[in-house]
């Protein structure tokens, strides 16, 4: 998915730059077993070092996690146009974790828009998607998991 | 054999907490090379790309926990998976045992997955932030694995005579082997007084309503009775099948072992 970038997918957690053009960015993993996550780190120290910088150090973070919400409108936008369902956007407006209900949006097709979709497997072709399918079109199609 | 001196060894210098990580890492370690024996031999293929989604999330965990626990020893993930042998190993008994069948990997995996969950919950209020970070993370991962196995349970316990008959001699042999995960020692007793870790009955009580609850609706009845009750793992006392598991997941690296040193050269 070469047109969704990290920053769209909310894998970057934070760049630091100095005025030397040192600089020390911090990614995090959707799962912990992402078998892409050294390629992200080493894509990113590439890009960098190609534009100039210094790269001090490309670190993982855990804390705190990677949810999907963490995708951008962008990224969400660019997902759905490369046929993988994005997550519904749901933000709390409660500041207080104990009083944030997770429900289960629908999902979406990203083929034909219709919402009668259904779940087919929680496992997909990478640990941060499931598979669906569309009732309406009878599509299956890949989602991001939620 | 140099292993009981290299464990001896191990146990000397690990600092308490690092010891506890070991444990579980070497637990979805293991956990996760039985789940990918399973590739290309799965029923089918959803059940395949499940069963590799989850080996590939636990072996996402256990290389945080190896790489933890080896850190401030100077060990790196890839020496304490591929280099010690099966006395140096402190999996639980649970996660070694050979596959067996479909309802045998199903029912091994509801067991371990609804005790990681508890352990993670609990272990995401540690006073180590780091481990903390870990086990909120790894907590979304073993719930996908724990929904999985309760939903298998609950459509092979109830679902032909073959699969409940199949699934209740999973059952009967493997229950005994869940006393072990929550077995406290010294060291675990000293770490929860820190706050460092869950205390074991902490976590049992919720792990027994979640897992009996489930055996019910799977109409496979209440949890076995029984006084056998095998451990040992976290001391390095395992059954015959680690030894095996071990020699086929270490084979490639003591293969290109020589590859490597003269590559660093």
């Amino acid at each position: 998915m070469p047109w969704v970038t990290l920053g769209d997918l909310g894998v970057v957690r934070s760049v630091e730059c100095g005025e030397d053009k040192s600089v020390r960015v911090e990614l995090t993993p959707t799962y912990l077993g992402c078998p892409a996550i050294d390629a992200m780190r080493a894509d990113a120290a590439r890009v960098l070092d190609e534009a100039g910088y210094r790269v001090e150090s490309v670190s993982l973070r855990l804390d705190p996690p990677w949810t999907p919400a963490s995708i951008s409108a962008e990224g969400r936008r660019k997902l759905a146009e490369a046929g993988i369902a994005p997550p519904a956007h749901v933000t709390s407006t409660s500041k207080h974790p104990d009083f944030v209900v997770p429900l289960s949006l629908g999902v979406r097709c990203p083929r034909c828009g219709s919402i009668e979709t259904a779940l087919l497997s929680r496992f997909g072709a990478s640990p941060c998607q499931e598979l669906r399918r569309c009732t309406a079109c009878a599509e299956p199609f890949p989602a991001v998991r939620s | 054999m140099s292993s009981a001196r290299v464990l001896t060894a191990l146990t000397r210098t690990l600092k308490p907490l690092d010891a506890y990580a070991l444990g579980l890492g070497d637990d979805a370690l293991i956990a996760s090379h039985r789940l990918s024996e399973w590739l290309t031999r799965a029923p089918d293929l959803e059940e395949e790309v499940a069963l590799a989604n989850v080996a590939l999330d636990q072996l996402g965990q256990a290389r945080f926990l190896l790489g933890y626990a080896g850190r401030s020893s100077g060990l790196s993930e890839d020496e304490l998976a591929y280099q010690r042998a099966d006395r140096e190993y402190r999996n639980c008994l649970l996660v070694e045992l050979p596959n067996g069948d479909f309802a045998h990997t199903v029912l091994r995996l509801l067991f371990h997955s609804a005790y990681q969950r508890q352990l993670y919950s609990a272990l995401g209020e540690s006073t180590d932030g780091e481990l903390a970070a870990f086990a909120k993370k790894a907590c979304v991962e073993v719930d996908y694995h724990y929904e999985y196995a309760a939903s298998w349970t609950l459509r092979l316990g109830d679902g032909t005579e073959e699969s409940h008959d199949r699934a209740m001699a999973a059952l009967t042999d493997l229950w005994p082997y869940t006393a072990e995960l929550f077995a406290g020692d010294e060291l675990v007793t000293a770490l929860a007084g820190e706050g460092l870790v869950p205390e074991p009955e902490e976590i049992q009580g919720p792990w027994m309503e979640q897992v009996t609850a489930i055996l019910a609706e799977a109409t496979l009845g209440t949890a076995p009775s029984g006084t056998w009750r095998p451990g040992g793992g976290r001391n390095g006392m395992h059954t015959e099948a680690l030894s095996y598991l071990l020699a086929e997941m270490q084979s490639g690296h003591r293969e290109h072992r020589e590859d490597r040193a003269s590559a660093g050269a």
